[in-house]
């Protein structure tokens, strides 16, 4: 069971009062008329899925129903940190692969 | 429709209707939890044991949503008698307000819950769509909602068959206030004294955990109090 840190909360609380919400940062397109299908597509249903670090999007869904992103190992189900919406993650993974 | 009496009163107002939701004096305003006859069993059930219940019935709770400014938490508490608690998870009680006691728990950084007594919300409603200006949106909710107040030697015990929250004291201090998963359900609990809880409750979900705090308590013996 996780023990997430809620940065509106500003404690920890148990996973039941959380709920994983995919991907973060991803982008709605400013045009979504000028959208060829592909780019629409790959924006509506296209999700990275790494084995490593990983941007997620969670709501604390049973405490103060914010929104806020978690960056988490997918291999090891580390949370490496916590950080509000509109925030840049400081731990990204190495590019070079 | 014209042969039905209403006994919801609309205060208007320039910008908003206000509506006084209180029973009429030919009908009783009933809680989630009457037909279990508390005050009967208050009466007639046990007068000792580790958990006492007592649901604190038919209150006013109001939801201020808003991100207030300086000028704005300067208003409201000239309008509620109090400062909105701003620290995440506190709260604050007075009982020195024009408007009686007010309570306000702090919900979420945007979101609080006021409490008062049932015939004061209507005012406060009136009152801050008049004088507050700005962003803001207060709804009253005491309709879908009810409070439980649980305390006793053994309340913790009890409560913690019931939430995962860390409730030690070094932890959940008085005064403190979490919105959490509370046995399937949800609730707002509010520490307000060592052994003494405040629990704010959907009202669909009212009976379920008066029978589930019925049975979380058995081992403790439950005294409900009228
Ligand atoms: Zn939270």
């Amino acid at each position: 069971m996780f023990h997430i840190y809620c940065p509106h909360c500003c404690e920890y609380r148990e996973e039941e009062e959380f709920h994983a919400s995919g991907q973060a940062h991803i982008s709605r397109p400013l045009d979504p008329d000028a959208c060829t299908d592909k780019e629409w597509g790959e924006f509506m249903y296209f999700r990275a899925n790494p084995r490593g670090i990983h941007h997620e999007l969670w709501v604390h869904g049973a405490g103060c129903r914010k929104y806020f992103n978690i960056t988490r190992h997918t291999q090891t189900y580390e949370i490496l940190e916590v950080y509000k919406v509109g925030e840049k993650p400081s731990i990204v993974a190495n590019e070079a692969k | 429709m014209s042969d039905v009496t209403s006994d919801v009163t609309v205060v208007a107002r320039d910008t908003k209707l206000v509506t006084k939701q209180l029973p009429a004096a030919d009908i009783m305003g009933e809680s989630p939890l009457h037909h279990a006859d508390l005050a009967s069993i208050a009466e007639h059930g046990p007068k000792e044991g580790g958990v006492h219940f007592h649901e604190r019935k038919l209150m006013g709770l109001l939801t201020l949503r808003c991100l207030p400014s300086l000028e704005q938490q300067e208003m409201i508490k000239s309008l509620l008698g109090v400062a909105l608690p701003m620290q995440p998870l506190t709260s604050v009680t007075t009982n020195e307000s024009s408007m009686g006691n007010v309570s306000v728990r702090w919900v979420s950084p945007d979101e609080w819950l006021i409490i008062v007594e049932a015939d004061k919300a209507c005012g406060i409603e009136s009152h801050f769509h008049d004088k507050l200006m700005g962003h803001f949106s207060l709804v009253n909710i005491s309709g879908g909602t009810t409070i439980f107040d649980v305390s006793g030697d053994d309340v913790v015990e009890m409560l913690k068959k019931s939430t995962p929250v860390d409730l030690h004291a070094s932890e959940f201090p008085v005064g403190k206030v979490v919105s959490t998963v509370f046995a399937k359900s949800g609730a707002m609990i509010c520490r307000l004294a060592d052994d003494k809880f405040e629990l704010v409750v959907r009202r669909s979900f009212a009976d379920y955990l008066w029978l589930w705090i019925q049975d979380a308590s058995r081992e403790y013996g439950l005294v409900v109090k009228a």
